[in-house]
């Protein structure tokens, strides 16, 4: 086995595995604290792409140049409107259906996705779409490298993996260290306790939508700069995979989504590397039922019954 | 906060005023038109029957589940129409039945939680890292938690569970706390210290409503009781007045 293509399938499954945690985060919260699958996260995560594109568009039309500025006012745009619309589908779709059974949310939740691809696709169109590239280069490693023997990473890719890291770190701060990330925990643990102690366990719920989608938002803008190209559509499929990350990590803990994001985006980077890269993603779902089955809890998952 | 609790001291209007509530889950109806008033500065009890609905009625108080029919008065404010995270914030902390701790949460972050319900740790501390108020004054009262800090609360012993439930509940100064039989699963030698704590507490104007199983300890405890009988309440007197009832030597002491 070639080293270098061992290495480059490590370096192309640590960028997708960190775009698949960035997601896998807002599904596991939200089961976290209500206890479901936001279904429309895929969504979400669809719309940052057009609202990156967007904001993307905008910044060339006032004639912005610097790079890092560009990026940063997306980011910022993307994240908010994009945190906005996942704020907007837990008023409209899942907050009206909280005492009523746990069916109920979850077809809430396939009709507000439906809702949200046909409202992208007559407002933007159905055909593809695409954003310019903005940040080029790359690393060879070696840097004297000749024919296939190198590594590379391009600037795009280190750029994924650090903001991802960085927004990860982000949220766990939040979330393990301030009282607004404690009435979050709380609030997960025991919601009739923590609404005893004060906490507005509505509004807690509202701010971990936010906070997926935000995350969400993160990933859209990146993969976006990087593939270029994006459809009503790619919610659907990025929507299963991290779903699959998240049950991989355990659904319900932070650190696994992240966990379970990396070993997916590795697990399929090398099977697509070293067995079939048309079956990829036949791979990564028969991931998903394996776990389903034999480990619903995942790696870093809570076994139900310790629940109280 | 202090000048607010000085002030309803001076009112005529009792602290806690329930007026003929009734309350229940779907279609069972727990709590039957019950009215009672506990005076700032009082410690009152309440007992009765298992599933007599002395819990139902604690959660009555904070609106969980609301009151149906009747009207539930804190200091004069109807509060019946509010939210249980808004009473809460008013300043009435519940230590409720089985202790609901966070258990994959640290002690002393247990103890934070308890301050959720000060108005600037609602409204716009939720960032901070800390948060204002000291667990000092809770670690004084139980040692034990103070060894324990840095442990998660699902590894304390049920009795610590129990010292760690109300101390959350102290952490906030509450004017009014609700205590579900405080004294489960405590040792006698435990037990009489959190009703020693109890008074203290008193002193230093929080006013307590308390459910206990024990009513032997709640009425030597309490100024005055409540006899709760299947959702109604059949009885009151002081403290003193009940433990020489016949009828309640009978039905809850043991009847000699
Ligand atoms: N969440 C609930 N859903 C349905 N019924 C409930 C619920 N909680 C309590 N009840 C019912 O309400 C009635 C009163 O219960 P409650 O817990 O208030 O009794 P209690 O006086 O606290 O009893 P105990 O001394 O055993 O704690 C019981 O008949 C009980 O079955
Ligand atoms: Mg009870």
């Amino acid at each position: 086995m070639d080293i270098y293509i061992v290495g480059q399938q490590l370096v192309n499954g640590l960028v997708l595995g960190s775009t698949y945690g960035l997601i896998a985060v807002g599904y596991t919260m939200v089961y976290g604290i209500i206890g479901m699958i936001n279904f429309a996260h895929g969504e979400i995560y669809m719309i940052s792409a057009y609202l990156t594109a967007i904001f993307l568009a905008l910044a060339s039309y006032f004639g912005l140049q610097s790079v890092p500025v560009v990026l940063l006012l997306v980011l910022f745009a993307t994240v908010f409107l994009t945190a906005l619309y996942g704020w907007s589908v837990e008023q409209i779709a899942y907050r009206p259906l909280r005492h009523s059974n746990r069916l109920a949310p979850l077809i809430s939740a396939i009709g507000i996705s439906l809702i949200l691809q046909n409202y992208i696709r007559i407002s933007q169109g159905a055909r593809n779409q695409g954003v310019p590239p903005v940040l080029d280069g790359v690393w060879r490693i070696p840097s004297s490298a000749i024919d296939q023997h190198f590594i590379q990473i391009t600037y795009l890719q280190s750029l994924i993996v650090v903001t991802a890291l960085a927004s990860m770190a982000l949220l766990t701060w939040i979330i393990h260290r301030t009282a607004l990330g404690r009435a979050c925990r709380a609030t997960q643990q025991d919601r009739i306790m923590a609404n005893l102690l004060g906490v507005d366990t509505d509004r807690i719920i509202s701010v971990v939508f936010v906070m997926g989608a935000a995350m969400a938002a993160v990933a859209g803008m990146l993969v976006t700069l990087n593939y270029g190209s994006f459809d009503f559509y790619i919610g659907f499929l990025m929507g299963i995979k991290a779903f699959t990350a998240a049950v991989l990590g355990g659904i319900g803990s932070l650190p696994g989504a992240m966990l379970g994001g990396v070993v997916l985006g590795l697990a399929e980077s090398f099977f697509a590397g070293f067995v079939n890269s048309d079956y990829k993603d036949v791979f990564a779902f028969s991931l998903l039922i394996l776990f389903l089955i034999f480990r619903p809890s995942g790696f870093l998952g809570v076994p139900e019954v310790e629940k109280v | 906060m202090s000048e607010s609790r000085s002030a309803s001291a001076v009112t005529p209007e009792p602290l806690l005023r329930v007026h003929e509530i009734c309350a229940g889950y779907g279609a069972i109806e727990a709590l039957h038109g019950i009215s009672l008033q506990v005076q700032s500065g009082e410690i009152v009890a309440l007992i009765g029957a298992n599933g007599a609905g002395k819990s139902s009625l604690l959660m009555s108080i904070c609106a969980n589940p609301p009151a149906r029919k009747g009207k539930i008065f804190f200091a004069g404010q109807d509060i019946t129409v509010l939210a249980t995270h808004q009473i809460a914030r008013l300043g009435v902390a519940h230590v409720p039945e089985g202790r609901r701790v966070f258990t994959y949460m640290t002690v002393a972050e247990n103890l934070a939680m308890g301050l959720m319900a000060l108005p600037e740790q609602a409204n716009h501390g939720l960032l901070q890292a800390g948060g204002g108020a000291d667990p000092e004054q809770i670690y004084h009262l139980f040692p034990r938690l103070r060894e324990r800090a840095q442990q998660r609360a699902g590894t304390l012993s049920g009795g610590e569970q129990q010292m760690l439930a109300i101390g959350r509940a102290l952490m906030s100064r509450p004017r009014l706390l609700l205590l579900d039989e405080p004294s489960l699963g405590l040792a006698p030698q435990i037990m009489g210290r959190i009703f020693a704590t109890l008074r203290d507490i008193v002193k230093e104007g929080t006013t307590i409503f308390l459910v206990e199983q024990n009513a032997n300890q709640a009425l030597q405890l309490a100024d005055r009781a409540y006899v709760l009988v299947n959702g109604r309440i059949t009885l009151s007197g002081t403290g003193k007045e009940l433990l020489a009832s016949p009828e309640i030597r009978k039905a809850y002491l043991g009847g000699h």
